[in-house]
């Protein structure tokens, strides 16, 4: 377990090794020193994050408890609530809404088990993007090669937990977004199941499809702050009123009587060499010899993409009305083509997507875990508008989503899987879930990264290398 | 109705009556993302079910 990971400094802190005033210091240096490289934070709280730290210390110091993520430095995509900040959900427009009066539930709940927060992070414009592009703020890069997209939208929350500056971020998740960063920034990342986790104090995109989740270096740590934010919220009307199931207790449980298959067909077309050798490894390594065929792939992608762009698009009509200049101008002409699609189009793919669901949910009833690529292809290259897709030139800001949307259109559980391939870029794969077992796709990933197969490579060996070098030897 | 020709005319008519303005130069991407939209609800719609048929969406009273 790496001496800066979250279960790390949660102990140390707790026991009165580390004091946590000490580890927001250094993570406040490291963000200062790499930050600059990667552009993952549009804010950074850091009087607010040193208050919170002297509270811990002094609670560790007088023997009162502290909780699970004690001292853990954390900050989360900027569509969700800081209180005292404005949600900028990566847009102009949103600036001129007034600070946010409160902190999102899920901010609360890290902080309530100690965690720290230490600032916004980037994200493409209203969540509408794959490839953590942002026309005001910059692109966010990627921490193992800065000419590279970080992925979106959550392409802050990759950049920052890929790059080591903390060591969790949360993202949110729509059609990919969270796992779409994690493949190109080589993390751990977590969707949970549609409902698992309140979305109150967020800013959303389309509703009936928008979750929240964490991504970490390690899949303790994804377990540990997943734990920590999971509870009934009578603030999000999606939120499950189901009792929390803690998946750290069953992490290291194993893979022992699972059924693992690798899903076919839609989910292999397409994929670069370096998707099918990631998926292949991770299949390998979990004897997963069975294929099996999510039925309607295609059509379940094509469905929430009309959803999407509709649903999308019905949000932010009274802008697009008003001030459609001030929009990105990528997801300004996206959202205008929403705005035109026909109503009988998205009630139809409502009605898809129920059918959908009854199809996945019965090969369920056969295996437990399905493995999917995360990403077609390793991160492109920043400002890359096409890529090359089943040997055709296709769009890449649409394209890129083409294995995660099937999979968060029925809302199932996926804890996206960062596989290190031999002196390349990372790419990860997704472990899919049945509704509700988060748990069993944590345990997976889990012996994935305790066989070696599964890990967050070092960010020192990337481009970012040099400014590394220059913090290690300056910092105290 | 997906020629060019169609699709700018529903550009022109369903911007004006939601009250979207829209400058020129836009016209050639909101035309190419909603070509791709209309090619994807014809993937949905092919697809056979039942009047009966409940849609997806949560909602709690």
């Amino acid at each position: 377990m790496s001496n800066d990971s979250a279960a790390c400094i949660a102990a140390d802190v707790a026991a009165g090794r580390r004091r946590a005033t000490d580890v927001v210091t250094q993570t406040l240096e490291r963000i200062a020193a790499r930050n600059p490289a990667l552009n993952a934070f549009t804010a950074v709280t850091a009087q607010r994050a040193l208050a919170t730290a002297a509270a811990i210390d002094a609670a560790v110091a007088a023997g009162r408890p502290v909780g699970a993520l004690a001292g853990v430095p954390f900050a989360v995509k900027n569509l969700i609530d800081v209180a005292g900040l404005p949600t900028l959900a990566g847009s102009r427009i949103n600036r001129d809404r007034p600070p946010a009066a409160a902190d999102a539930t899920l901010v609360t709940r890290l902080e309530a088990a100690g965690a720290v927060l230490l600032g916004a992070l980037n994200m493409g414009e209203y969540a509408y993007d794959f490839t953590g592009e942002n026309a005001h703020d910059g692109p966010s890069r990627n921490p193992h090669d800065t000419t590279r997209m970080s992925g979106g939208s959550s392409g802050g929350s990759g950049a920052a937990v890929g790059g080591a500056l903390v060591p969790i971020a949360l993202g949110s998740d729509t059609n990919g977004s969270i796992r779409v960063p994690a493949s190109f920034c080589g993390v751990f990342g977590l969707k949970p199941t549609y409902g698992r986790l309140s979305r109150a104090g967020s800013f959303p995109f389309v509703s009936s499809l928008d979750h929240l989740g964490p991504l970490a270096r390690c899949t303790a740590d994804l377990a540990l702050a997943y734990d920590a934010m999971q509870g009934a919220d009578p603030r999000d009307p999606v939120c499950t009123d189901r009792a929390a199931d803690p998946a750290t207790p069953t992490l290291h449980d194993g893979i022992a009587g699972l059924r693992v298959a690798v899903a076919g067909g839609y989910f292999r077309a397409g994929a670069s060499a370096q998707a099918l050798s990631a998926l292949d490894s991770v299949a390998a390594a979990l004897d997963a010899t069975r294929e099996i065929a999510l039925p309607e792939a295609a059509r379940a992608r094509a469905a929430a993409y009309v959803i999407t762009a509709s649903e999308g698009a019905a949000l932010h009509l009274p802008r697009l009305r008003t001030r459609p200049e001030e929009f990105d101008p990528d997801v300004r002409d996206r959202l205008i083509a929403g705005a035109l699609i026909p109503a009988a189009f998205v009630a139809q793919a409502q009605k898809f997507r129920r059918w959908y669901r009854d199809a996945v949910l019965r090969l369920f009833e056969m295996v437990d875990v399905i493995l999917a690529p995360a990403t077609p292809c390793v991160a492109p290259l920043i400002g890359q508008k096409t890529f090359v897709l089943d040997g055709r030139e296709v769009p890449l800001r649409a394209n890129i989503g083409i294995y995660t949307q099937p999979v968060s259109f029925i809302g199932l559980p996926v804890v996206a899987v960062p596989v290190a391939l031999p002196g390349g870029l990372p790419i990860a794969v997704q472990v899919i879930a049945a509704p509700w077992r988060e748990a069993v796709a944590l345990r997976v990933a889990q012996a994935l990264e305790a066989c070696g197969i599964a890990c967050a490579p070092d960010p020192a060996a990337g481009q970012v290398r040099q400014s590394f070098g220059r913090h290690h030897s300056t910092s105290p | 109705m997906n020629d060019m020709t169609d699709f700018d005319v529903y550009i022109d008519a369903g911007t004006s009556l939601l009250g979207i303005p829209v400058r020129p130069e836009w016209r050639a991407a909101i035309r190419q993302h909603l070509g791709v939209s209309f090619d994807l609800a014809r993937l949905v719609l092919d697809f056979p079910l039942p009047d009966e048929a409940d849609q997806a969406p949560v909602f709690r009273a």
